[in-house]
């Protein structure tokens, strides 16, 4: 079996165009992760431009009001671009820099990706190109306005569903149409070997942090861990460090869109089947040939078809669960946070949330409950708005 | 029946290749563009069994692929087709797919039906060297040919891959996706001299063939021209009234390779 695998899922599977880069990117990532000084760089960028490490913050409101479980948010909605997205961006960024490499391109969903990408390489001096999908550069027109001021060129994909799988369909393409000059910062914990251990290992310093701060704060391991998957990189971010823990739960919640018995979903591990897309076998929502589906999520970076390839190991070994949230739940945990807590999480996040808020009432006060919020929301208030039947527009 | 690798022995052993996409835009006009294209010089023909995201595509094929599924076509009903096909005429066939059409049916079943209606062979873009083995091992079991890609920026992976290749070698002649190209930029001789060098197999090429003129020089170089966007741009412009007009360019393109 090829390189990159969890368990069945993983691998390769890509136009041969595409594998020296690959191959180069592996063999430069293996060279850096180790290298003292590409860390020690890394490190000044998560903590002097990032504003790393983020809190690891007490909800006091919310487990009052639950009753339940102690809860504590993983404040990466207080990272610099206002996302998980930046740990990963400034990795690859760097990592692209390192490898000579002069252009960076990237696929978005919500854009949160897509204005790290911009930001980064507007701050490294590196020439970018976004992909995202007509249907995203609609609802999520203000993201793509911030990524052409930070220097970014933004192609509208127009192509299949014009959402995120279509974006990352497209950046695939211009890959394969320039590769010396360029890397594709890809956004999630998927793709090809290696991509989905290099955005895991970038993200991974949320565990780390997590670990640190709570033994900080209750000298003890957290009961569970609480994150959103679409491709899953805040998630297995938030995991890692805790896989060896067996008496740490950890849950992601994907996004049921209206339901996971309808045909508006996007929660791969409840309603797909294992399949090649991608770059990678794992879990898909498609048909019984093969054909993907076009998937549905209120949350535009929670709309992909796909899931990670370590997520679906993690999956058929029982080692983490993955529950579905519906749109309607998360809209309600939107807006019971914002008002509750005065934190107003992405509509990612909020899935997150949501689950928080249905386990955390059946838990002991001496439970402990570690939500990561992913993002912050303001990019998604018009949208919320609209669900609620106002005429806002951005 | 005759093999892929027969398809590389008429006179002067160079092989015209062209691609349709199965169902665009129906399989009635599928099977009839079959029939024209083998009575018009094609040595061998490649079909497309069209995929929802097919990411090696330019624009032109993504379309074709795009408007098939949403006339209903299967890949049952693409199988259908070829038996049917099977009754009339006896070109050699490949299918051209990607891994999940194949993965999803099941592998096994996938290439043991394929060489049961009598397909000589498999391309799949998006499963290179390192991903082939599953695959292979079936193709190989049932006797049908997992075809090998070589791309420009393959280098010394390209004997690698030709050691262990099947049927024929496909050279991708440019960098990017499918698509017709105004001229092809990559020394393609050096490539076929690699492979060669290797093993003796034949090579066509494919990506950016559009005229008879580069079929030409590319079937000079190599044993073959593999052409496609071009087929299905007539084949969008004409739709069901395509047939007469890819008869009359495959013609023209087979007639040059076969005199190159």
């Amino acid at each position: 079996m090829s390189k990159g695998r969890f368990g069945i899922h993983g691998g390769q599977y890509i136009p041969e165009t595409l594998m020296n880069a690959v191959i180069e990117l592996d063999e430069a990532y293996r060279h850096y992760k180790d290298d003292p000084e590409f860390n020690r760089e890394l490190t000044d960028l998560y903590n002097d431009y990032a504003n790393r490490p983020s809190l690891l913050y007490y909800a006091k409101n919310m487990t009052e009001d639950l009753g339940g479980a102690k809860i504590y948010l993983k404040r990466e909605d207080l990272n610099h671009t206002g996302a998980h997205k930046i740990n990963n961006a400034l990795g690859q960024c760097l990592l692209a820099k390192k490898m000579g490499k002069t252009r960076v391109i990237a696929e978005t969903g919500a854009g949160q990706h897509g204005v790290a990408t911009a930001t980064v390489a507007a701050y490294l001096g590196l020439e970018c190109e976004i992909f995202m999908g007509k249907v995203d550069t609609e609802r999520q027109a203000l993201n793509v306005y911030r990524m052409k001021l930070l220097g970014a060129k933004v192609h509208q994909v127009e192509s299949g569903t014009g959402t995120l799988k279509d974006a990352v369909s497209e950046a695939m393409r211009e890959w394969t149409n320039r590769i010396s000059d360029t890397h594709y910062v890809i956004g999630s914990c998927m793709g090809p070997h290696p991509f989905p251990t290099i955005v895991r290992d970038f993200q991974a310093v949320i565990s780390r942090e997590i670990k640190q701060q709570i033994m900080e704060k209750e000298g003890r391991l957290p009961d569970a861990v609480i994150a959103c998957v679409g491709g899953g990189s805040n998630a297995i971010g938030s995991f890692y460090h805790f896989i060896d823990d067996k008496n740490v739960k950890l849950i992601g919640c994907e996004a049921a869109g209206r339901g996971i018995d309808t045909e508006k979903t996007a929660a791969t591990i409840n309603t797909g089947s294992l399949g090649i897309f991608h770059g990678m076998k794992s879990y898909f929502c498609q048909d019984k040939y093969g054909q993907i589906a076009p998937v549905y999520s209120i949350s535009a970076g929670l709309d992909y078809p796909g899931i990670g390839p370590e997520h679906a190991y993690l999956h058929d070994i029982g080692r983490a669960d993955y529950v579905a949230i519906t749109d309607d739940e998360a809209v309600d945990a939107f807006e019971y946070l914002s008002k509750v807590e005065g934190v107003i999480p992405a509509i990612e996040s909020a899935h997150a949330v949501a689950y928080a808020m249905k386990i955390a009432p059946k838990m002991s006060k001496d439970k402990i409950i570690v939500v990561t919020l992913s993002g912050r929301g303001d990019k998604d208030v018009a949208a919320i708005a609209r669900y609620r039947g106002e005429k806002l527009y951005d | 029946m005759a093999g892929v690798t027969d398809a590389f022995k008429n006179k002067n052993g160079k092989a015209f290749i062209p691609f349709i996409t199965s169902g665009y835009p129906s399989l009635d006009i599928t099977e009839q563009l079959v029939y024209a294209m083998a009575d018009a010089g094609a040595d061998l023909i490649e079909l497309g069994i069209p995929f929802s995201d097919p990411t090696a595509e330019g624009p032109v094929i993504q379309e074709a692929n795009t408007k098939a599924l949403e006339g209903g076509v299967t890949t049952d009903k693409i199988f259908e087709m070829v038996k049917r096909i099977r009754k009339n005429c006896d070109i050699p066939m490949v299918f051209m797919t990607y891994a999940n059409v194949v993965f999803h049916y099941g592998t096994e079943k996938f290439v043991k039906i394929s060489k049961e209606i009598g397909m000589q062979g498999l391309i799949l873009p998006d499963v290179p060297f390192e991903e082939k083995e599953e695959f292979s091992t079936y193709t190989r079991k049932y006797g049908i040919d997992l075809i090998s890609l070589i791309a420009p920026t393959s280098h010394d992976r390209i004997r690698t891959i030709a050691k262990d290749a099947d049927g024929f070698v496909y050279c991708v002649s440019s960098l990017g996706v499918t698509g017709t190209r105004s001229k092809i930029t990559t020394d393609i001789g050096a490539m076929v001299k690699l492979v060669k060098e290797a093993k003796d197999i034949p090579c066509a090429v494919g990506f950016g063939i559009s005229n008879p003129q580069t079929a030409a020089d590319m079937a000079k170089k190599s044993d073959g021209a593999i052409v496609g966007s071009a087929i299905i741009k007539i084949i969008t412009k004409y739709g069901n009234d395509c047939v007469p007009k890819v008869r009359e360019f495959v013609k023209e393109m087979a007639d040059a390779v076969h005199s190159a």
